[in-house]
């Protein structure tokens, strides 16, 4: 279910950040140059959902920073509430929200920060940090039970 | 104006991300949630400007760029007047009828630290602010100079310790007052100014879809808590601007055209200022016996400057 293949995967996270392009350098580029954030016209920009969307690859949403990463965050859509505490919060436009439903993460731009998973509501938490090698299905069955209200 | 529903918090998430991921921004930083928010709550077509600054050097690292809006960097001290410049060159057009699109509506958008909003780019903002341009300036007030290290600038408050104004043996940090930027700005007559806060999104995309709607120059101050140079863990971003906004040191309020003040979030439990003060390794040495009396004074200045807002509220001047 995490799988969604949502965001145009053939354009998300292609480049490494820091990865040497067939570019000129910065320090060679005109003043007053312009980097175009889309391929084509971009006037209908904010109706379209990302995947609608057709990013140049000057746009970061082409980069990742997946590398940033120790630990990530891993959802489970069983607690989910869908709040959308972590949607507003989200630094890194990381959490994937379509029609008023949280579906997953998208861990090409998301940093590993753990803000989304403290503004969790939910018992247990439907969002938890696990290390960056641990597989989806061995994350989900170590699962916390839900809490019982201290008296 | 096109805006998205903000009524509650579903609503909102059906707004369609114009601030891209894959950033260099600190994990945990504030400044692309308060980015975020303000790209999501309009459908507007966008011009942004940017000062130097963290937010600049770091949504445009050559050859990537997070914007999918118009968005330009010219200077450390100038967004303000490059808004100001495109806003008029684009009232101007619009009047010739030369635009590709004349009926689609633009907003204008700047955004600052707070070292090229409180000191770098002050004469500039002012200067825009005068000319009354139609943009509103937003101000992400993390409270130093955090692209270049954290040095102090006159949003630091009395008692941080930062690179330029350590604490050691003979200091206990900066010794100055944080400057009024809201005051100020209020004073130039603007018709919307507010300071928000993050963790109240709804209050802040409200304000943001208030200042974007009235016309003319609007200023609103966000706080913008720096993991980095606050010292505190990036997962705590939420809970310490939580503290700031309920120990009052960050009130949320407005002001509409220089003189009606209202204010936007009252905490039921007022908590004591060393609850945020402990809660960032920027204070730890407050918590000294000989420096108790900074917290004390900290305390003081908070109780006066909230006592001045509740009667300023009722007031209506």
């Amino acid at each position: 279910m995490q799988d969604l293949k949502l965001c145009a995967q053939d354009k998300r996270g292609i480049h490494e950040l820091e990865a040497g392009k067939d570019l000129i350098g910065w320090d060679e580029v005109t003043q007053g140059s312009v980097l175009p954030s889309f391929e084509g016209d971009a006037s209908n920009v904010a109706h379209l959902k990302q995947e609608e969307r057709c990013y140049s690859d000057f746009n970061s949403y082409t980069a990742t920073v997946a590398s940033w990463r120790v630990k990530k965050p891993v959802f489970n859509i069983d607690v989910c509430i869908d709040c959308q505490n972590c949607w507003v919060w989200c630094p890194d436009t990381s959490i994937i929200s379509r029609d008023k439903q949280m579906l997953g993460i998208d861990y090409d731009h998301c940093k590993g920060c753990e803000v989304c998973v403290e503004v969790c509501p939910t018992n247990p938490k439907s969002l938890l940090m696990f290390a960056e090698q641990e597989d989806l299905e061995t994350a989900l069955s170590q699962w916390p039970e839900k809490k019982k209200k201290e008296k | 104006m096109a805006i998205t529903s903000v009524k509650n918090l579903k609503e909102f998430s059906t707004a369609n991300d114009r601030f891209e991921g894959a950033h260099t921004l600190c994990p945990g930083c504030a400044h692309s949630m308060i980015v975020r928010e303000l790209m999501n709550c309009t459908d507007d077509n966008l011009v942004v400007t940017t000062n130097t600054g963290c937010l600049e050097v770091s949504t445009a690292v050559y050859p990537f760029t997070s914007w999918d809006t118009s968005w330009m960097h010219i200077g450390f001290e100038n967004a303000a007047s490059a808004a100001g410049g495109a806003e008029a060159m684009y009232k101007a057009r619009k009047k010739k009828g030369t635009l590709k699109d004349n009926d689609a509506p633009v907003k204008f958008v700047a955004f600052g630290g707070d070292g090229s909003t409180f000191d770098i780019g002050f004469q500039w903002l002012s200067g825009a602010f005068e000319r009354g341009h139609d943009f509103t300036y937003i101000c992400l007030d993390n409270e130093n100079y955090a692209n270049t290290g954290g040095q102090r600038s006159s949003a630091t408050p009395i008692g941080a310790t930062t690179s330029t104004a350590q604490a050691g043996t003979h200091s206990y940090g900066k010794k100055e007052k944080k400057k009024d930027i809201v005051a100020i700005m209020a004073a130039h007559g603007a018709p919307y100014v507010a300071q928000l806060a993050p963790n109240k999104w709804k209050s802040m995309a409200k304000g943001f879809q208030k200042a974007l709607e009235t016309e003319g120059p609007c200023f609103i101050n966000t706080v913008s808590p720096c993991c980095t140079e606050w010292r505190f863990d990036p997962k705590d971003t939420i809970s310490i601007t939580d503290l700031a906004t309920d120990t009052l040191m960050f009130p949320i309020y407005e002001i509409i055209d220089g003189h009606e003040l209202n204010i936007l979030y009252r905490p039921k439990n007022v908590l004591p200022v060393e609850e945020y003060l402990a809660a960032q390794g920027r204070y730890k040495h407050l918590f000294k016996p000989e420096n108790k009396h900074v917290i004390e004074e900290i305390q003081k200045n908070i109780n006066e400057y909230w006592e001045m807002l509740q009667r300023r509220e009722e007031a209506r001047v």
